[in-house]
């Protein structure tokens, strides 16, 4: 089927296919593109990669990062006033009290709600939309962790820190790697049903920048597969972990010793707000996406608008690698209806290759993130080797049928079933046609800073996730962040529930750093009006923005 | 639902906003009811927004695979209902669409199914009875937008094949429509999740390789090792790495060894 293709891309898609041949030869052989040297990355990555060049940056002025150079739509939201900060709510009356407030209902915040219950505290999760609505149902490739008889967590580690350019955090590295079997131990006992050899061994595959392979998947559904299995046990634990969902946080409470003390939880179907008081809190509220930084489209789910960042800051935490974004490799830049989908790396991984519109191989598949971006981005834009869709978008060609042709036929249908659905709904069937990819925004590197225990630098404040920086430094690879959040989610959820166990005093609730905030950006002269968290996009076309008055609804 | 966060309007933000292309055609579509011109080509999901719909249900990851868009439509003069994501299904003239923002799924309590004793195809029949009654009629598989044959994995779970209705319904992204069609009040989703779990921990052999590891991690084997690397020299560490050797792509399962094995 190839109806979603238009005569001329089909055309362009012989020579895709005349070069097939020798590639599959040479694949077979093991004799693989050659992958860059460590002064190679640097040089495409300086000129070709989004985070090495100045445009669409900007100096924070205000807070712990002050003086960073960030992306400017980040600075925006951080550079704001609080939505409630007029507002003086009344605290000594708490709506709810808890030992352990998770906010966010992604992978992070229900390893960490989960293991606070089993450490025998009571759990609130709030989430901005219904638990699971999330990046981690979205992870299609897979989990890194070292399980293999080739492998240990010595590997994974050089892979991670490597892959990360050396930056990344040592002690939040180590922990990753070390806890990954258990992580899977964890995971199987659950249920999830990963993919696995008839004598029950999972099975495992390279990823970008691994030298052992140790890629777990469950088909393409990895982050689905876990995050319903997940989901699933907590409505086991409906009265101890009480879930609070279309309920965003929008501030975190201090006490007047400046320990986080709740949340303020914003009902968005009733419209009303919630004081919650809580002896510990855990950010686990995902990525950025959804500020599409320079307008690029992304792969995020829909509530990825980086609320904890701002929540935490406010109260100021420290954040880290904020400047360092990945793009991913492949977004699908057609058909329109796709475009900035992810194509998971599992499809390299198993084997396609990337060609431009001559048909030629340009790049060896799995470099690190961040070099294979740039390497596309050097083809279409540099070299300009690249093919144009009918919409003026950018792309080079990911030769999917590779797959079946490497590994029998039927592979691309049964390793990469929602892949194959979502392309065949618009005539393309990638097992026989290759599809048209380029980089696209995917992930968010840094975030909050933590320690092992994915604890602040705020007393009874802890993170997890993607909302988090520093385990995979300026770089992730595949696979480590769904490890990640579900390693350092239920650190979180131990930390927690450890200082819960030691007793907690809390001071009198507070609102006043949101005040003192304030007061800052007015005296800076930053205040340009903006009110801070976003919570959710505003995708309203001019016309429709024209027509929303601003005046106060009469209905509410 | 009007916009909340008038305060951020002015953000700039282009990236997953329509712009239609100047020669777009615009066909008409019906809202719940009311009468809208969108461009053609666009999905619902962006169709809805596009006429000034701000979602807080009904949109969740806009990639196909969490669920929450699950939409029911007709087309004028077409008597049948169909279904599908709003984020993957293309907007078609005379189109009248509703989306399921939510619907009351049957779950039953699945403390315990982890370790039962009981087997599994009797565990499955006890925690959802009504599976029984199950009319054939097939609406379920035709209303999945997965392309699931979901009638053919409850009748798995029906003739006690556990196992085999786990995998016939692992790519169930649980939007629930099915569940809201079928006229047996079945809850198709459930019994696949709680089928699947189970075949997970009781029917699949567990990962000795996996446990194994865990189990040396445990025993703290690798804590010194990871130290070293910790106090190691940058320029130290890059050596290690560049060096280290990498696992040939077409080997099996745990067929390759490095020759360095001092780390493992
Ligand atoms: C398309 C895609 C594919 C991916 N593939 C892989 C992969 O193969 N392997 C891998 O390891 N990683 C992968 N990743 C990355 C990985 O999935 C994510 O980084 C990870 O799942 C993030 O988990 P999290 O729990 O931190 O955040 P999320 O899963 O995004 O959860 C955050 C939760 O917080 C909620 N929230 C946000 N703001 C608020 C608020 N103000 N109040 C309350 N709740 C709030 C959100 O609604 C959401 O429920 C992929 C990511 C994407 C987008």
């Amino acid at each position: 089927m190839s109806d979603g293709y238009t005569p001329e891309m089909l055309e362009l898609i012989k020579r895709v296919e005349a070069s097939r041949p020798q590639r599959l030869a040479q694949a077979r052989a093991g004799n693989d593109f050659p992958a860059m040297s460590l002064e190679q990355r640097k040089e495409v990555l300086n000129q070709f990669h989004p985070d090495y060049t100045t445009e669409g940056r900007r100096v924070l002025g205000i807070g712990p990062n002050k003086e960073e150079v960030l992306p400017e739509e980040l600075v925006d939201l951080l550079e704001s006033r609080s939505i409630i900060e007029s507002v003086n709510p009344d605290l000594s009356k708490p709506d709810m009290e808890t030992d352990v407030l998770v906010i966010g209902g992604g992978g992070a915040g229900t390893a960490a709600a989960l293991t606070a219950m089993q450490e025998g505290c009571k759990v609130i999760m709030a989430t901005k939309l219904r638990q699971g609505d999330s990046n981690t149902v979205m992870a299609e490739g897979g989990i890194q962790a070292a399980d293999q008889e080739p492998d240990s967590p010595y590997y994974h580690y050089l892979d991670v820190i490597g892959g990360g350019h050396f930056t990344n955090t040592h002690e939040l590295v180590a922990a990753m790697a070390n806890d990954a079997p258990m992580i899977m131990e964890w995971l199987e006992s659950l249920g999830v049903m990963f993919d696995k050899h008839p004598d029950g061994r999972m099975k495992v595959r390279h990823g970008g920048g691994t030298c052992r392979k140790r890629m777990h998947s469950a088909g393409d559904m990895t982050g689905a597969e876990i995050m319903r299995v997940l989901r699933d046990e907590t409505r086991n634990h409906n009265e101890q972990i009480k879930l609070l969902a279309f309920s965003p946080a929008i501030e975190l409470l201090l006490d007047n010793e400046g320990k986080c003390a709740g949340v303020i939880l914003h009902n968005m179907e009733t419209r009303t707000y919630l004081v919650v008081k809580a002896k510990t809190v855990i950010i686990a509220t995902g990525g950025t996406g959804r500020l599409h930084y320079r307008g690029f489209a992304c792969t995020n789910h829909y509530g990825a608008t980086g609320d904890g960042l701002v929540m935490a800051y406010r109260a100021g935490a420290k954040l880290c690698f904020m400047d360092s974004v990945q793009y991913h490799p492949t977004g699908t830049s057609y058909p329109e209806q796709n475009v900035g989908l992810l194509v998971t790396e599992k499809v390299r991984g198993l084997g396609a290759q990337l060609t431009n519109i001559e048909g030629n191989q340009f790049v060896f598949p799995l470099e690190p993130r961040d070099v294979e971006s740039a390497a596309i981005i050097r083809e279409c834009l540099g070299l300009e080797k690249g093919i144009t869709t009918p919409t003026g978008r950018p792309g080079v060609w990911l030769d999917s049928p590779m797959i079946d042709l490497l590994h029998g036929e039927g592979t691309v249908k049964r390793e990469l079933p929602a892949k194959h659905i979502q392309f065949k709904r618009f005539g393309i069937d990638i097992a026989k046609y290759p599809m048209l990819v380029y980089p696209t925004l995917h992930y968010q590197n840094g975030g909050i800073q933590i320690d092992e225990q994915s604890g602040t630098d705020i007393p009874n404040l802890f993170a997890a996730g993607e909302t988090t920086g520093g385990v995979h430094g300026r770089n992730r690879l595949m696979g480590n962040s769904l490890l990640d959040i579900l390693v350092f989610g239920r650190r979180a959820g131990k930390a927690a529930a450890k200082a819960v166990k030691a007793g907690i005093k809390q001071g009198t609730l507070s609102l006043d750093h949101l005040t003192q905030y304030g007061q800052t950006l007015s005296e800076t002269g930053l205040d340009r009006g903006v009110k801070s968290p976003m919570i959710l996009p505003n995708y309203a076309i001019d016309e429709v923005n024209r027509r929303r008055w601003d005046v106060k609804s009469p209905i509410i | 639902m009007p916009n909340e966060n008038k305060q951020i309007n002015h953000v700039a933000m282009v990236g997953d906003r329509t712009i239609p292309p100047k020669d777009a055609r615009f066909i008409e579509i019906y809202i719940m009811g009311q009468r809208y011109k969108v461009p053609e080509t666009l999905t619902i999901l962006k169709a809805m927004e596009y006429v000034g719909y701000q979602f807080k249900r009904s949109c969740g990851c806009r990639g196909g695979i969490c669920g929450a868009c699950g939409t029911f439509y007709r087309i004028l003069g077409d008597h049948s209902i169909y279904t599908g994501l709003a984020c993957q299904t293309v907007v078609e003239p005379g189109m009248i669409l509703a989306q399921s923002p939510f619907f009351p799924p049957n779950r039953a309590d699945h403390i315990g199914i982890l370790d039962s004793k009981m087997p599994p195809d009797e565990h499955i029949a006890t925690l959802y009875p009504e599976i029984f009654r199950c009319v054939g009629c097939g609406t379920c598989t035709r209303t999945c937008p997965m392309g699931i044959d979901v009638m053919n994995y409850i009748a798995l779970f029906k003739r006690g094949d556990v196992l085999g209705g786990a995998k016939e319904s692992f790519d169930c992204i649980m939007c629930g429509l099915c569940v809201v069609r079928c006229p047996a009040n079945i809850t198709q989703m459930k019994v696949g999740l709680a089928g699947r779990r189970i075949a997970a921990a009781q029917l699949i052999p567990r990962s000795e390789v996996t446990k194994k590891r865990a189990e040396q991690v445990r025993a703290g084997r690798y804590e010194t090792m990871l130290a070293e690397l910790g106090q190691m020299d940058r320029e130290k560490l890059k050596e290690i790495y560049t060096s280290r050797e990498r696992e040939p792509n077409l080997s099996g399962p745990g067929e390759w060894m490095p020759k360095d094995q001092s780390h493992l």
